[in-house]
């Protein structure tokens, strides 16, 4: 069976205007992510990781390329369409977690899943589900303020999953936590992953993230330097771990 | 090569919620925000108080040259030129303290949910969910901000005439004008509150969700 390309971007360019001087953030990026795949985008911080999210994930618009989500190219969905396919088809999670904070974690959860239409008590039900599957079966009623950072975006990663998207965009999910939280965030992304096949894009600059991924794409100043496949990686590690001391 | 998509792929249109969702979500989000809404809600108060206050200060007056009897309505209209300017200005006065401090503090509390605002689009959220959200939100802080203004103004304004002038008060009492002038506050202090809100709502929910979330404020 070929691989099916879920994310496709071509000659993505993005430049914002400071002022009159253009700064160009994303130079030509072309990458193809396949469906199921865990992939870590690589890059220092400035590198335009958050960028290139934000157009993939239809959240901000490129300046001139394209982005093909599962085949349909999005700059030309409507209003509605986009926030469909922003509501079903991706979920995203965020470094600053960005729960609703007058919502509980089970609203939170609830919330993408009443925009997608369903009904009250059936998004009840699979909040439950979805926040036990995350580990915060005890915690459905505590707000945001009340939850540790690790706790809160385990509900982000709840929330992320509650309309079974086929893709999730994770920016630095654990650029807020220690260590060890960070390692289950991220192990918790990979269950995923493997359990309900959905394709995951994190962005990072976190080398824990390495370990679970298909791919790394490294950017460098808005553009792709290079893109290794893990089994390649190994003797890598070493320099890269170096790069990072330095 | 992205010309056939097959039928389970098809993006879908997003559905339009009915009004009730934005409704139990606004009124949970000014409970759940207690303090920050009381702080907005009592900009709306003294904005209005105040409006108020000058207002039913003049139906006191226009109520005393009405009905009062001729030796204090002789006293007042030696200077009623004089009177009626003044009121006119304070009139004008008030009317933009009120507007300036409602409109200041809508601002300020959408602006500063900017966030909150991207991120509802992230999950799917309408345009025009996000301002209705915002529209319920401050019409009904609008309308609770100046039902208690009306009350708080109109009585002091009251106790103050019937200190001065005592019984003559009951029989010159300008209900039907005090009655206009309040539903007059009430109605300018929603229209208010709501502009003041779906101004900075609207710019938000129009942003593209990336910048909604970045912008810092
Ligand atoms: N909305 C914006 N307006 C202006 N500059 C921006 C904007 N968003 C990002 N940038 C700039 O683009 C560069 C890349 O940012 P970003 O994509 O956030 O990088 P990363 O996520 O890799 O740290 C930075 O120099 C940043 O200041
Ligand atoms: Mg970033």
């Amino acid at each position: 069976m070929p691989k099916e390309a879920i994310v496709r971007t071509i000659g993505l360019k993005k430049t914002f205007l400071l002022g009159k001087i253009p700064l160009h953030v994303l130079k030509g990026i072309d990458i193809e992510i396949y469906r199921g795949e865990y992939i870590s985008i690589m890059g220092p911080s400035g590198s335009g990781k958050t960028t290139l999210f934000n157009m993939i994930g239809g959240l901000d618009k490129p300046t001139e390329g394209k982005v093909y989500i599962d085949e349909v190219d999005i700059a030309q969905l409507d209003a509605y369409e986009l926030a469909w396919l922003r509501c079903r088809k991706i979920g995203y999670i965020f470094q600053t977690f960005n729960l609703i904070p007058v919502m509980t974690a089970l609203e939170n959860v609830m919330l993408p899943m009443i925009f997608g239409g369903m009904e009250n008590d059936e998004a009840m039900n699979k909040a439950k589900e979805l926040l036990e599957t995350v580990g915060l079966g005890e915690r459905l009623h505590h707000k945001p303020f009340e939850l540790s950072g690790g706790q809160q975006q385990r509900v982000a990663i709840a929330r992320a999953l509650a309309n079974d998207p086929a893709i999730i965009l994770a920016d630095e999910p654990t650029g807020n936590l220690d260590l060890k939280t960070g390692k289950e965030i991220i192990h918790l992304l990979k269950e995923m992953n493997k359990n309900k096949e959905v394709s995951i894009i994190t962005a990072t600059h976190d080398l824990k993230m390495l370990d679970v991924s298909d791919r790394i794409i490294w950017i460098r100043d808005g553009m792709i330097e290079r893109i290794e496949d893990r089994e390649n990686l190994q003797i890598k590690v070493g320099e890269v771990e170096g790069e990072e001391a330095g | 090569m992205a010309t056939e998509v097959p039928e389970t792929k098809k993006i879908q249109r997003q559905l339009t919620l009915p009004l009730s969702h934005a409704f139990h979500m606004s009124i949970r989000s000014i409970r759940i925000r207690f303090g920050r809404s009381i702080i907005v809600t009592m900009s709306i108060v003294l904005g209005i108080a105040f409006l108020m206050s000058i207002l039913s200060s003049n139906a006191f007056v226009t109520g005393i040259l009405e009905k009062g009897p001729e030796n204090i309505k002789i006293a007042l209209q030696q200077n009623l030129e004089e009177i009626r300017t003044r009121q006119m200005w304070l009139v004008s006065l008030s009317l933009l303290v009120c507007v300036v401090g409602i409109v200041n503090a809508m601002l300020m509390a959408v602006t500063e949910r900017s966030r909150e605002i991207g991120t509802m689009k992230c999950l799917g959220a309408l345009d025009k969910f996000v301002v209705e959200l915002f529209l319920l939100e401050s019409s009904m802080q609008g309308l609770a901000g100046s039902i208690i203004g009306v009350i708080f103004g109109g009585t002091a304004t009251f106790i103050i005439y019937l200190l001065r002038y005592k019984g003559l008060i009951w029989s010159i009492f300008p209900a039907g004008l005090l009655l206009k002038y309040s539903a007059f506050s009430i109605i300018l202090g929603i229209a208010i509150s709501v502009i003041g809100a779906i101004y900075p709502a609207y710019v938000s929910a129009k942003m593209e969700p990336a910048e909604a979330i970045r912008r810092e404020v």
